[in-house]
């Protein structure tokens, strides 16, 4: 069982190496729609490979209203 | 006509299989200029049905296969005329969709969607008519309608109610979420998955395979398995056009047609 803080690390190694971004200027309190400059597509994107990488399904509407890596990263936790 | 290029999408017939490319931008949402093109698409597939054994339909877009109907378009028909001339409007462009969905679904033809990233609304409801749906592992897929206070209307919940369980159904349409291709491959929608960008390319190999197989049998075979919800597709269309001039469809589309929000694609 990963712990949260191990999740958030993977959280942050998959959205640098697919957006591109040095990983070392990712935190987990980032807003991620500003950080990595992604829309609402690239934003399903992203999420779809979450839910591939950490085998989980994460319905879309728990995303409304987050923006930062850390609750996203406690989003997946939960359901691991 | 063994070819066209248009505006929104463009065929080709080669060795038996006619292959229909959506391209417009940005993830080839359904509106006029797209309908009038599947028309002509539709009234070509007579002739070429005659001479092929299997029709791709695939999107070229990178966003994804197919975003629903442009929303746009829906919500400046709504600002024009009364609400009867909306009404009356959206309920003949609704025929005339259903039409071409209805033709496709039937097809003599086996039919391949294969899809990748955004399959959402009318896209879903694109795939959905076909009789195998190969997805990238990236695809998504979505019944977004009842944000806008609407339901599918391209003939989504029938074609849905066919191919899954009621239960399924319901979560797909009353939460709005959308699930990936492998979740789609578990409840029986999808029925291959393939690595990301591979769709198109397994979609012409089963295309492929395909012809070694009598067309009869296998016309026989569809037609049997496959049957088309003809009263619940009219029943959509009544429902939806009830729905259509409600207050919150107007003020659903506004919302998204003045989005700046990085989030306007989630339900």
């Amino acid at each position: 069982m990963r712990t949260a803080d191990q999740t958030l690390d993977e959280v942050l190694d998959l959205a640098a190496t697919h957006f591109k971004v040095p990983r070392e200027k990712l935190t987990g309190d980032d807003d991620f729609f500003k950080t990595l400059g992604i829309d609402s597509l690239q934003a399903l994107d992203l999420l779809t490979r979450l839910e591939h990488h950490f085998n989980v399904e994460l319905p879309d509407y728990e995303l409304q209203g987050v923006s930062d890596f850390r609750t996203l990263a406690g989003r997946i936790q939960a359901r691991l | 006509m063994n070819r066209f290029h248009g505006q929104s999408l463009s065929w080709e017939f080669k060795n038996g299989v006619v292959e229909l490319a959506l391209h417009r931008e940005p993830c080839n949402e359904i509106g006029s200029l797209t309908l009038e093109e599947l028309e002509k698409f539709v009234a070509a597939l007579e002739t070429l049905q005659r001479q092929a054994h299997a029709l791709i339909i695939y999107s070229t877009m990178k966003p994804g296969f197919c975003a629903g109907a442009d929303l746009r378009e829906l919500y400046l028909r709504l600002q024009e005329g009364d609400q009867s001339q909306a009404a009356a409007g959206a309920r003949a462009e609704l025929e005339r969709i259903h039409r071409v969905m209805n033709t496709l679904d039937t097809s003599p033809l086996t039919t391949i969607a294969a899809v990748h990233g955004v399959t959402f609304g009318g896209g879903f409801e694109l795939a959905l008519v076909c009789d195998i749906i190969i997805a990238d592992k990236m695809a998504r897929f979505c019944f977004p309608e009842l944000r806008l206070g609407l339901i599918p209307g391209f003939g989504g919940i029938p074609r849905l109610k066919r191919d899954l369980g009621n239960g399924v159904v319901r979560d797909l349409l009353l939460t709005g979420r959308s699930i990936n291709a492998t979740k789609a491959q578990a409840v029986g929608l999808v029925s291959q998955v393939v690595a990301e960008g591979e769709a198109l390319k397994v979609a012409r190999i089963t295309a492929d395979q395909l012809k070694k197989f009598d067309r009869r049998a296998a016309i026989a075979a569809k037609q049997f398995i496959k049957p088309i919800p003809y009263e619940e597709l009219l029943k959509e269309i009544d429902i939806f056009c009830e729905l259509f001039t409600q207050p919150a469809v107007e003020q659903g589309l506004k919302k998204f047609v003045e989005s700046t929000e990085a989030l306007s694609y989630l339900p």
